[in-house]
């Protein structure tokens, strides 16, 4: 199994310990997993991300067959085309995008034309809706969650288009979900980071709802605790332990 | 494919969730009787003895979650009796109570802890330190029960919907009344927990419950290296796998066995009236019997 959402590198706001790519392995082996894809914390909250992007490609350079980068590429920067490019050939299955972060709206036709080059390359386009309780964010972090209406508006943009959205909750996965076509909803895969597991059995009744094929296995490492999706399938109802979850490789990537 | 596992955690020792919720037809929600039953569910799955819960009145159906009228808060304490009634193996109490009305939470103090309630509930109706406390406390020490208070970790402004509370304002509550238990509800349950734990530190008769949706890494340890393994209670709260990745969290970060047993059940053990957790005690050892029974912390580490 692959964690899709995990980053390396310090966080702004608060102390994470450990952000490392050493450490990361780790982790994946006590935890059972295969490998990651990785993306590069501080970069979200850089200008320009382009350097962060280098210092990724060379922290994973001795990991690389657990660990998968997935660089971070502002639409309305110069050359972002270059960048995308980069990605493909770094082998990257996926690039980051941080639309609240930039200050770029729910149809930002920048956003548009970036998702659909990553699909023309193979890639998903991974979106985070959180980084952080909004209970618990610092003073400076004013940007706001990512919105449904950002992510529906991505899943519209075209048929190529794959989206990995991370970190979101019940209700904005309902929202998106049922605020698109059929073939729409095909183009966008959710991680359970952040989903509520019993009592309320948000995990269980979104399955039952949406199918478990529409979910992947993610974590926020290194913000959050990697025992927690993990901790959320085992509570699962009877009738849902063991259920499959999609694959991003495999249904994400030609 | 996932493969459950069969086990929930390493541990075989007792398990308290020393902040649980249950519901009841009152509430508004027709899943009710879902919600209770999926807490039962998940608590069998990680392996929990007792489920220590409160009802929060009506929880906004007819008077608002933190600050519920009397008459809710009645209705939510029958509730929670009854529940209690049908499940005496594995639920305790705690009584709610709304501050604002002194002469009616004293009596569902006097009238839930007479009928076995174990803990009081405050809520986020009036401020931690407010002196319209201190009758609530006072009938806590006369019934030896400790109080748990709803928290907001680090107060920075006021937030719709509750007269919230954080660290600093319960420690000077907890410093009025040194000879109650006082339990700050939730670190993972929003804000800066980096702000509780100095603000606490001072105050010895001030629990910490590990529960919340929030799973921060570095939180836990935070928690350990400023208060110790002897101030801290496990709990979930609104989420369960939560709670549960906080188990398998603590188990990896080097805590020994007499700290793990601790956090799960021990702290909880000495915090509530002798005699709350009777399938504990009897799963457990002599010594640690002696321990509840003579009110000693337990054998944990100097880790702060």
């Amino acid at each position: 199994m692959i964690d899709v959402n995990t980053l390396i590198g310090p966080y702004p706001f608060r102390h994470v310990p450990h952000p490392d790519p050493e450490v990361l392995v780790r982790v994946l082996d006590r935890e059972g997993l295969d490998g990651a894809w990785v993306g590069h914390l501080p970069s979200a909250f850089h200008r320009d991300p382009s350097l962060g992007n280098r210092e990724l490609y060379g922290a994973l350079g001795r990991f690389v067959d657990r660990l998968r980068p997935v660089p971070t590429i502002r639409a309305d920067w110069p050359r972002w085309e270059s960048a995308v490019h980069d990605a493909r050939e770094a082998g990257a299955p996926a690039i980051r995008a941080y639309p609240p972060q930039w200050q770029l709206g729910p149809h930002d036709s920048s956003m548009r034309d970036l998702a659909i080059a990553a699909a023309e390359q193979g890639m998903a386009l991974l979106l985070t809706v959180r980084f952080e309780d909004l209970r618990q964010r610092h003073w400076m972090d004013s940007a706001g969650d990512l919105s449904a209406a950002a992510i529906r508006a991505l899943a519209r943009a075209g048929e190529g288009v794959r989206l990995i959205v991370t970190a979101a909750g019940r209700d904005m996965i309902e929202e998106v979900h049922w605020g698109l076509t059929p073939s729409e909803q095909r183009r966008v895969l959710w991680d359970i980071s952040w989903i509520w597991g019993p009592p309320e059995d948000h995990l269980a009744k979104l399955f039952r709802a949406i199918g478990p094929d529409r979910f992947v296995f993610g974590t926020q490492w290194p913000l959050r605790l990697t025992q927690n999706p993990r901790a959320n399938l085992d509570l699962l109802p009877d009738d849902l332990r063991g259920v499959a979850l999609a694959d991003p490789t495999a249904s994400l990537v030609r | 494919m996932i493969d459950p596992g069969d086990d929930a955690t390493t541990q075989s020792e007792p398990l308290i969730d020393a902040h649980a919720h249950f519901y009841h037809a009152a509430t508004g929600r027709a899943d009710w009787t879902d919600v209770n039953a999926a807490r039962f569910r998940a608590g069998e799955r990680i392996g929990i003895t007792y489920h220590v819960a409160s009802v929060l009145g009506s929880y906004g159906f007819s008077s608002p979650t933190y600050f519920p009228s009397p008459a809710d808060v009645t209705v939510g304490n029958d509730a929670m009796l009854d529940i209690c009634a049908r499940e005496p193996d594995r639920v305790r109490m705690f009584v709610t109570v709304n501050p604002n009305y002194t002469d009616h939470a004293l009596r569902e103090i006097a009238r839930c802890v007479s009928r076995g309630a174990i803990g009081i509930k405050l809520l986020a109706s009036r401020r931690a330190d407010d002196p319209l406390l201190d009758p609530i406390a006072e009938a806590a020490a006369q019934g030896s029960v400790p109080i748990l208070h709803h928290i907001w970790q680090h107060r920075r402004r006021e937030w719709p919907s509750q007269e919230i509370s954080d660290g600093a304002d319960l420690a000077r509550l907890a410093a009025r009344h040194p000879h109650v238990a006082f339990i700050l509800a939730h670190i993972g349950g929003g804000g800066d927990y980096m702000h509780t734990f100095p603000a606490i530190v001072d105050c010895p008769n001030v629990y910490p419950d590990l529960s919340g949706s929030g799973v921060d890494r570095g939180m836990l340890d935070a928690a350990l290296d400023a208060l110790g393994a002897s101030r801290l209670l496990w709990g979930c709260d609104l989420t369960m796998e939560t709670g549960l990745a906080k188990l398998r969290a603590l188990e990896v970060i080097g805590l020994s066995a007499d700290d793990l047993s601790a956090i799960r059940w021990r702290n909880a053990a000495r915090i509530f009236p002798n005699g709350s957790f009777p399938r504990c005690v009897a799963a457990t050892d002599s010594r640690t019997a002696h321990e509840i029974a003579s009110n000693q912390q337990p054998a944990t580490s100097n880790r702060r």
